[in-house]
C-alpha cells in the first residue's frame, strides 16, 4: 500500500498553477450549477483573485489566525504513540486546539471576510456534524452578520450540542427534511437559498468542493495548516516529514495540510471513512467505491447508484459523512500523488481510546481515522520515518456517541 | 428533417398561438400512471411536452418537483423506462415535441453517446439540462449536433447582457427564462419586471422565449403570454399528481383533474 512516490513522475506537474482558469483539476472541478448560479460564481471568483492580492486583506485574515484563532497551531511530537509504531516518529498538528475546536474556522474566517469586502449582509452555510456550523455562526457573531446554517434533520438529532451552541451565537438553524436529510441535502438547500436571495447574501461552503471557485478558494485558507506545518518540521528536524496523513471527508483539512507539500518528495495518505466496511455499502469512502459524477457543482467521485442516484454515505463521524469529495482529490488519486485508504467506525474508535490513553488528547472521530491508519500499518515504518498527522478537530462534539458506541451513559 | 420544436413554432404562429409546455416527472407516481398521463397531455391542451428526468439532488427544483423526483424514483423510475415511456407516447403521436429535462449525473451515467442515440431512435426534440451551463457543455456539444437534438438553454433573473449573448447564441428551439430568482414552483414573478426583462431579452435573439418556474393559473398565462412565445407549467400539474397519490384516486380521476385544469389555462392562451 506504501509506495515510494516517484517525484520524477511529477515533475512535469507544478501543483500550484491548479486549478486551471475553469477550475479544472484535470477532468474534475468545473462549475456544474443553473445559470441562476453563474453569474454570482463568476462574481465570487473575480472578488477572491482581487482579495488575494490585496495586503489589507491578507493582513485581516492573519491577525484574526493570529488573535481570534490562536495560531499558529503547534507541531506537537506523540512520543507515546509513536513508541507503538516501530519507533517511527508521529507528530500532531494540533488543529483541534484552535478556537471552535477544529480547522474548520480557518476557511470561515477567509469566507466571511470576502463576504464582507463584498458587501454582502447575510450567510448561509451547511453543516453536517455542525462543526463548519458553530465556525460559521462564530465568525458571523464576530462580525455581525445574520448567519443561516442548513442541517439534515437526521444530524440536528445526534448532534445536539453543536445545534445549541449555533443558536447561543444568534444563527438561525434550518433543518432540512428533503432527500435523506442530511449533509448533502443540508447543501442542496443551501445552494437554493443562495439561488433565491442572490443579492444580500454569500455561501460560505466548508469544505473543498461545490462549483469553482471554492474548492481552490477553501484550500487555500486551509493551507495555513500545511505552511506552518512545513516550517515547523523544518525547525524541529531539519528535514521534511517522509509522510503526511489526514481524514477525509470532503478533504479539507487534508487538502490544508498536503498542499505546500504536493511538489515536494513526501508520500501523502488521505484516509477516507470505511464505516461498518467498504464490503459494506455503509460506509462513505467516494475515493474507493465511487465513480466519477456531477453533484453540487462539480465533476468528482461520488457514491451513486447505477442510474446515477447519490448514495447515502455511513460513517461513525458525521464530519466524514459525505457521498462525495473535493475535485482536487479525485485529480491527485487519478494521477497517483496521493493514497487513498479507508479506515472502519471501529478501527476509528480503537485510535480514538489509543489517543486519549497515551497522549491525554480526545481527538475527535475524524482525525481518529487517520491515527487508525498508521496503527494498523505500523510495520510498515521504520526508526527512520517521520510522519505529520493532521489533528484536525477535537472529541468534545463526539463524547455523547462514542459513550453510546462503549455503552455507557453520560 | 426539421426539429419537431421549429415546426411547432412554425404552426403557432400561422394560428396565432402562443405555446404551452407541461412538464411531468417521468414516473410519477408510478410507470403505468405517469404512461397515461403524458399520452393524455396534448390532449388536453399541451402544445410541448416536458418530461423531468428524475435526480436524488435537484438543486434548481423546489419542493412539489422535489417530491415529485423522489416518488419516482422509488417507484423504480430510470433513464431506459423514461425512453420506454417516450417511445410508447411516439406510438400515438410523431407530431408534438418532447422535451427531456434534468441535471447531468444520471445521464452522464447512462453513457452520453447511448443516450444520444436513444433520444434520436424514440423521438426527443430537444434538452434542458439544469446544471449544464454554456461554459460546460463541452461534452455533449458534438452529440447535439449530431444527433440533431436540441440544447434548451435556461436565462434567469441574474443573466447580464454579455452572458445573455452567449447563451442565445448556443441555445435551440428556444429560450426558458426563469421567471424568478429561485427554485421551481415557489415564488410569483411580478408581471411588470417580467415583461421588461423579456423584451430585453428579444431584443438579443431570434429564438422564441418561454416562460417558466412559479406559473399556476390561467390569468398569469394570459398576461405573459402578451409579450412572451408561451409558458411552461410544471408544479402546478404535479401538485394535482401528488392530490391524487394521496387521495388514491383512480387514474382516470386523476386525469380528469389534469384535464380540467390545462383546459382553464389555454383559456388564458
Amino acid at each position: 500500500m506504501l509506495k515510494r512516490v516517484d517525484s520524477q513522475k511529477f515533475k512535469e506537474f507544478n501543483f500550484q498553477d491548479f486549478p486551471d482558469k475553469n477550475g479544472r483539476f484535470g477532468k474534475f472541478g468545473g462549475r456544474f450549477v443553473a445559470e441562476t448560479l453563474m453569474p454570482l460564481l463568476l462574481d465570487v471568483e473575480k472578488e477572491y483573485e482581487k482579495a488575494k492580492k490585496s495586503a489589507k486583506f491578507l493582513n485581516e485574515i492573519d491577525y484574526y489566525f493570529k488573535n481570534y484563532v490562536g495560531r499558529p497551531s503547534p507541531l506537537y511530537f506523540a512520543e507515546r504513540l509513536s513508541k507503538k509504531l516501530n519507533g517511527a516518529k508521529i507528530y500532531f498538528k494540533r488543529d483541534e486546539l484552535n478556537h471552535t475546536g477544529a480547522h474548520k474556522i480557518n476557511n470561515c474566517i477567509g469566507q466571511v471576510l470576502l463576504a464582507k469586502r463584498m458587501g454582502k449582509k447575510r450567510i448561509v452555510a451547511e453543516t453536517g456534524a455542525g462543526q463548519h456550523g458553530v465556525a460559521t455562526a462564530t465568525v458571523c457573531a464576530l462580525f455581525n452578520l445574520k448567519c443561516i446554517v442548513y442541517m439534515g434533520e437526521t444530524d440536528i438529532k445526534r448532534q445536539a450540542p453543536n445545534v445549541f451552541k449555533m443558536k447561543l451565537l444568534g444563527a438561525d438553524i434550518i433543518s432540512v427534511k428533503s432527500g435523506t436529510a442530511t449533509l448533502k441535502d443540508a447543501m442542496n438547500e443551501a445552494l437554493r437559498d443562495w439561488v433565491s436571495n442572490v443579492n444580500d447574501t454569500f455561501y460560505v461552503i466548508g469544505t473543498v468542493a461545490g462549483p469553482h471557485p471554492y474548492p481552490m478558494m477553501v484550500r487555500d485558507f486551509q493551507s495555513i495548516i500545511g505552511k506552518e506545518a512545513k516550517q515547523q518540521i523544518l525547525q524541529l528536524e531539519k528535514r521534511l516529514p517522509n509522510y503526511l496523513v489526514a481524514c477525509i471527508g470532503g478533504g479539507s483539512n487534508a487538502l490544508g495540510l498536503f498542499y505546500p507539500f504536493l511538489n515536494d518528495d513526501v508520500e501523502i495518505i488521505g484516509v477516507e471513512a470505511g464505516g461498518k466496511g467498504v464490503k459494506s455499502g455503509k460506509h462513505a469512502a467516494s475515493i474507493s467505491k465511487g465513480k466519477p459524477g456531477f453533484l453540487h457543482g462539480n465533476h468528482t467521485f461520488l457514491l451513486q447508484n447505477k442510474d446515477g442516484q447519490i448514495e447515502d454515505a455511513h460513517s461513525i463521524s458525521a464530519g466524514l459523512d459525505y457521498p462525495g469529495i473535493g475535485p482536487e482529490h479525485a485529480w491527485l488519486k487519478e494521477i497517483g500523488r496521493i493514497s487513498y485508504v479507508n479506515a472502519t467506525d471501529k478501527e476509528a474508535l480503537e485510535a480514538f481510546k489509543l489517543c486519549t490513553k497515551l497522549e491525554g488528547i480526545i481527538p475527535a472521530l475524524e482525525p481518529a481515522h487517520a491515527l487508525s491508519f498508521l496503527l494498523k500499518n505500523k510495520r510498515k515504518f521504520s526508526k527512520k520515518s517521520l510522519i505529520i498527522m493532521n489533528m484536525c478537530g477535537r472529541g468534545d462534539k463526539d463524547i455523547y456517541s462514542i459513550a453510546e458506541h462503549l455503552g455507557m451513559k453520560i | 428533417m426539421l426539429n419537431r420544436i421549429d415546426q411547432k413554432f412554425i404552426n403557432l404562429d400561422k394560428e396565432k398561438k402562443k405555446a404551452l409546455v407541461a412538464f411531468v416527472t417521468s414516473g410519477d407516481p408510478d410507470f403505468h400512471s405517469s404512461k397515461k398521463i403524458i399520452n393524455s397531455l396534448p390532449k388536453f391542451g399541451a402544445d410541448f411536452i416536458e418530461i423531468g428526468i428524475p435526480f436524488s439532488d435537484p438543486m434548481a427544483d423546489g419542493p412539489t418537483i422535489q417530491r415529485s423526483s423522489q416518488r419516482a424514483i422509488k417507484s423504480g423510475i430510470n433513464l431506459a423506462k423514461t425512453f420506454k415511456l417516450i417511445e410508447n407516447f411516439r406510438e400515438s403521436n410523431r407530431k408534438t415535441p418532447v422535451i427531456l429535462m434534468g441535471y447531468f449525473n444520471p445521464i452522464f451515467q447512462f453513457g452520453l453517446k447511448k443516450f444520444f442515440q436513444i433520444c434520436k431512435k424514440v423521438g426527443v426534440d430537444g434538452l434542458i439540462i439544469v446544471d449544464l451551463p454554456p461554459e460546460e457543455d463541452s461534452l455533449i456539444k458534438n452529440y447535439t449536433q449530431q444527433y440533431n437534438v436540441y440544447n434548451i438553454r435556461l436565462v434567469t433573473p441574474t443573466t447580464n447582457k454579455e452572458r445573455l449573448s452567449k447563451i442565445s447564441k448556443s441555445s435551440k428551439g428556444f429560450l426558458y427564462y426563469v421567471s424568478i430568482m429561485g427554485i421551481t414552483g415557489t415564488k410569483k414573478p411580478s408581471i411588470s419586471i417580467l415583461k421588461k426583462s423579456i423584451l430585453k431579452i428579444k431584443k438579443n435573439t431570434k429564438l422564441p422565449v418561454l416562460v417558466g418556474f412559479g406559473i399556476n393559473n390561467a390569468n398569469q398565462v394570459k398576461e405573459i403570454n402578451k409579450f412572451a412565445n408561451g409558458c411552461v407549467i410544471g408544479s402546478a400539474i404535479i401538485n394535482l399528481i401528488e392530490d391524487s397519490k394521496k387521495g388514491n384516486y383512480s387514474i382516470e380521476k386523476t386525469l380528469l383533474k389534469i384535464k380540467l385544469f390545462l383546459s382553464k389555462i389555454k383559456k388564458g392562451n
